[in-house]
């Protein structure tokens, strides 16, 4: 059992609205320093979760533990508050001067002038916006905005922070150059991090657990790499962006390895399980090969099949081909390689995937 | 035409020479209608903010009622203060009727939902996240109302203008409590609409100047207050 004390934990947390459970949460817990990203479709509950862990929203039932003490009452309530801090998607500046809202937390805590002073600096300097300190705040730009949003919450030295989709109303590049500047600073400061998203390219860049969640509730958490590359489930699989999720039945296993019948075809993949037991099968498009029907030989994948192309959809640097082998199957393919297999829809090609390439998800 | 220089010309000549009974009737207009707008202010604006940051069934009820109030006609207002002022009604026991004290709690009553209508409007008008972020900022409930408000100032003062504008110029409820008592309830408005009946326009026509201009000075006084430390 792991000993070490959480900086936050909560338990059984529950929300209704209009008598529905839309948050049900047993257990969540952030160590010291950990950046933990909420992922899952708009719906999903991470918002909420979010919100009732910075204890911005009533909950009906479930305690919050803040450094091993229980966040209850008003006083405790307040002190947890400001020992922490939350950015919103929208920047909520105050109708005044840069300056002036990166000192608002710090005078709301009536720390001394001069430590204001000190710590504004220090912030405006920190996220390269000392130069608009002056300016009025409903005259920044959307990336501008965040920025001071961000100093505003960092100059009050917060020991966690709350970021609810920080970057979504940004535009590309100024997001690319904020999440940047962003992970620096949370490994300069080492600060413990809750944020939400729905890009799961925004965990990868920043988390060290992403949790992911559906209707209310986290359905898998751990560091990214295992949630993208082993999902525990059908949504999972599919919200990180596993191009094929297949469901099939055991019908041989030996060692290590299990034959899976889908559609009357077989894949090998690597993993155990009993003869006759329903799987999921989940299978990454970039480990999907394609090639022309004569040089089917040449290969130590386990799993080759012959398939037809049925949509070419052009993605920007790639293609992404879906294809029908007897059952669905997805994969990426390049500009060049598609010119060169003189690929169209309607053809046929030799498909094959390592059986390493198979992620197998057992049903429970 | 001649009417209307005449009683301009009237209106300088009054102000000038300082006529006492001109400016004893401004002093009191304003001291009543203040105090009024005043007192509108306390409780209209903390019941506005309590509404806006409510949530309870029948809200939207009491909000349209309230915004029903905004256009409380004034000589009903008047009628309902009189009544309750009157020897023997429930306030009767107070003596009030026919006292600049009536007139302000009949202006009073006239600025309330103005006020509180457009305090609703100016609070539910921010950002909803803006007050967890202010929460999240590590405010108490106090700082949090004192910040939302300082958000929504021009608004507020706008519902200052509103409720002192509409008293200052009100003249039915004012005659109806307070009796246009020369030297004791006589007010602006109710001594043009003496002055009008009895002909003498040239004193009519200066008392509505003094009146216009001493609304422009207060409204004047308000929006610099309102456009000042703007950031720009």
């Amino acid at each position: 059992m792991n000993t070490e004390q959480k900086l936050l934990e909560a338990n059984n947390i529950d929300i209704r609205r209009g008598g529905a459970r839309v948050l049900d949460v047993p257990q969540f817990g952030l160590r010291q320093q950990e950046i933990v990203c909420l992922v899952g479709p708009n719906g999903s509950g991470k918002s909420t979760l979010l919100l009732t862990l910075c204890c911005l929203l009533e909950r009906h039932a479930g305690e919050l533990y803040f450094k091993g003490c229980k966040v209850v009452d008003r006083s405790s309530v307040l002190a947890f508050r400001r020992s922490t801090a939350t950015v919103f998607q929208e920047p909520l500046l105050f109708d005044t001067t840069v300056y002036d809202n990166v000192a608002s937390g710090l005078k709301i805590r009536g720390l001394p002038g001069r430590e204001i002073g000190l710590r504004v600096e220090q912030n405006l300097e920190r996220f390269h916006i000392g130069h608009l300190a002056r300016r009025a705040a409903r005259k920044l730009s959307g990336g501008e905005a965040q920025r001071t949003s961000l100093a505003r919450a960092f100059a009050t030295r917060p020991e966690i922070l709350f970021l609810d989709e920080p970057f979504s109303a940004l535009d590309p590049p100024t997001r690319e150059s904020l999440i940047d500047d962003l992970d620096h600073i949370f490994k300069e400061t080492g600060i413990a991090v809750v944020m939400s998203s729905h890009d799961q390219a925004e965990a990868l860049r920043l988390a060290d657990t992403m949790a992911v969640m559906q209707q209310g509730r986290v359905v898998q958490m751990g560091p990214p790499a295992d949630v993208m590359n082993f999902p525990a489930d059908e949504f999972v699989a599919s919200f990180v962006g596993m191009g094929t999720v297949l469901k099939g039945r055991v019908v041989q296993a030996r060692q290590g390895t299990v034959s899976v019948s889908i559609a009357d075809q077989l894949i090998e993949c690597v993993g155990d399980g009993a003869v006759g037991q329903p799987v999921i099968l989940c299978i990454r498009p970039e480990n999907v090969t394609l090639a022309l029907p004569v040089h089917h030989d040449g290969t130590s994948a386990r799993n080759r099949f012959t398939g037809t192309v049925t949509r070419l959809i052009p993605m920007g640097h790639f293609f992404k081909v879906n294809l029908d082998c007897g059952f669905f199957l997805s994969t990426h393919i390049t500009f060049q390689s598609r010119e060169t297999l003189g690929l169209a829809e309607g053809m046929q090609v030799a498909v094959s995937f390592k059986a390493t390439a198979v992620h197998m998800i057992v049903h429970s | 035409m001649d009417l209307i220089i005449q009683g301009i010309w009237q209106a300088i000549v009054l102000l000038c020479t300082f006529d006492p009974e001109t400016w004893s009737i401004t002093l009191l207009s304003l001291e009543v209608s203040g105090a009024a707008t005043v007192a509108s202010l306390f409780i209209g604006m903390s019941a506005g903010i309590c509404l806006a940051l409510a949530d309870f069934r029948g809200k939207n009820l009491v909000v349209s009622l309230i915004n029903t109030g905004m256009g409380l006609p004034p000589v009903v207002v008047g009628l309902f203060v009189t009544i309750f002022l009157w020897r023997n009604g429930p306030l009767g026991f107070l003596g009030m009727l026919y006292t600049p004290g009536a007139i302000i709690l009949a202006q009073a009553v006239i600025a309330t939902p103005i006020v509180a209508g457009i305090t609703v409007a100016a609070i539910q008008n921010l950002p909803r996240n803006l007050r967890l972020q202010i929460l999240a900022l590590g405010a108490t409930r106090f700082q949090m109302i004192f910040l939302l408000m300082r958000e929504a100032r021009l608004p507020l003062l706008a519902a200052v203008m509103a409720g002192f504008g509409g008293v200052i110029s009100e003249v039915g409820a004012s005659i109806m409590v307070g009796g246009n008592i020369k030297g004791y309830t006589r007010v602006l408005t109710t001594a043009t609409v003496m002055e009008t009946s009895k002909g003498n326009f040239d004193i009519a026509i200066a008392l509505g100047i003094i009146l216009l201009v001493l609304t422009f000075a207060v409204n004047y006084i308000l929006t610099h207050i309102q456009q000042h430390d703007r950031p720009r």
